[in-house]
C-alpha cells in the first residue's frame, strides 16, 4: 500500500467501469448482435400486421379492400421491406443455431452441423410452400 | 450457492424458442404474400371469399393463434434482455419484465378474442 493513503476500516468501493448505452455500436459483432435480438421487435410487429389483417378479413368485404389498399401505401411498403429484411435475419440466425442446441446421432454417429442446418432449410422451404399453396390455390 | 429456488425462466424460454422457430418458419412467407405478393398483384390474388373459407377451418385458426401469441412471447423475452443488456437498464429488471410479457399477454388475449369468436 502507498504510502501516504488514509487507512479506512470500510470496504472500499469496487472499481466498475459503467459501460457507456451505446457499447454495442463500435464493432460489428455487437452491432450485428444487437441486430440479431431486435429482430424480434419486427417478429411481433408483423404478428400484429397478421392479427390486423384477420380481423378486416372477420368484418367483411370493405374492410378488407381498405386493408388491401393500405398495404399498397408507400409507406407501408417501405416498412414491410424493412421487416422482410429483419425477418429474414431471424429466419437464418435461428435455423443455423439449430446445431448448438441439439446433437442428433445417426447409427451411433453424429450428424454433421451442415447436415442439420440443410435439414432446416428444407423445413424451411416446406413450410413456405405449404402456406403459399394455402392462399394461393383456390 | 446450494439455495435451489424454483425459476419461472425455464417457462419464458420454452415460450421464446417455440415463437422463434414458428416465426423463422412461417413469418417470412406471410410477409411475403401478404405484404407484397398479392396487394401488389404479383401473383393472381386469392378471393375475398376463398380467404374467409380458409379461415373458418379451425386448424387454421389455431394456427394464426400459436403463430401470433408464440411470436409475442418470442418479442417479449428476447426484447426483455436487449434492454437488460444492450441499454444496461439491469436496475429495472422487474418492470421490463411485467411489461414486456404483460404486453404478450394482452396479445394474446387479442388474438384469442380475434379467432376464437368470429
Amino acid at each position: 500500500m502507498p504510502a501516504g493513503l488514509p487507512h479506512t476500516p470500510l470496504h472500499p468501493r469496487w472499481y466498475r467501469r459503467r459501460m457507456p448505452i451505446f457499447w454495442w455500436a463500435h464493432q460489428w459483432v455487437h452491432a450485428r448482435f444487437i441486430l440479431r435480438e431486435l429482430t424480434s421487435v419486427f417478429v411481433a410487429a408483423y404478428a400484429l400486421v397478421l392479427l390486423a389483417q384477420v380481423r378486416a378479413l372477420e368484418q367483411g368485404v370493405v374492410a378488407y379492400t381498405q386493408f388491401q389498399e393500405w398495404l399498397r401505401t408507400p409507406a407501408v411498403l417501405i416498412l414491410h421491406a424493412v421487416a422482410l429484411l429483419f425477418v429474414l435475419f431471424h429466419s437464418i440466425t435461428w435455423l443455423r443455431l439449430a446445431p448448438r442446441a441439439l446433437v442428433v446421432r445417426l447409427a451411433g454417429r453424429r450428424l454433421p452441423d451442415s447436415a442439420l442446418v440443410a435439414a432446416n432449410y428444407l423445413a424451411w422451404g416446406v413450410c413456405s410452400a405449404a402456406i403459399a399453396w394455402f392462399v394461393l390455390v383456390p | 450457492m446450494s439455495v435451489l429456488r424454483k425459476s419461472r425462466e425455464p417457462f419464458w424460454w420454452a415460450l421464446f424458442g417455440a415463437g422463434g422457430t414458428l416465426a423463422a418458419l412461417f413469418i417470412p412467407i406471410h410477409l411475403f404474400l401478404a405484404g407484397f405478393a398479392i396487394p401488389l398483384a404479383w401473383v393472381s390474388p386469392p378471393s375475398y371469399e376463398n380467404l374467409l373459407t380458409l379461415l373458418a377451418h379451425p386448424l387454421a385458426r389455431l394456427y394464426l393463434f400459436a403463430l401470433i401469441s408464440l411470436s409475442f412471447f418470442h418479442w417479449a423475452h428476447r426484447f426483455r434482455f436487449t434492454l437488460y443488456d444492450g441499454l444496461q437498464l439491469k436496475h429495472l429488471n422487474l418492470l421490463i419484465a411485467a411489461i414486456c410479457y404483460g404486453s404478450a399477454m394482452v396479445g394474446t388475449f387479442a388474438a384469442g378474442l380475434t379467432l376464437v369468436t368470429m
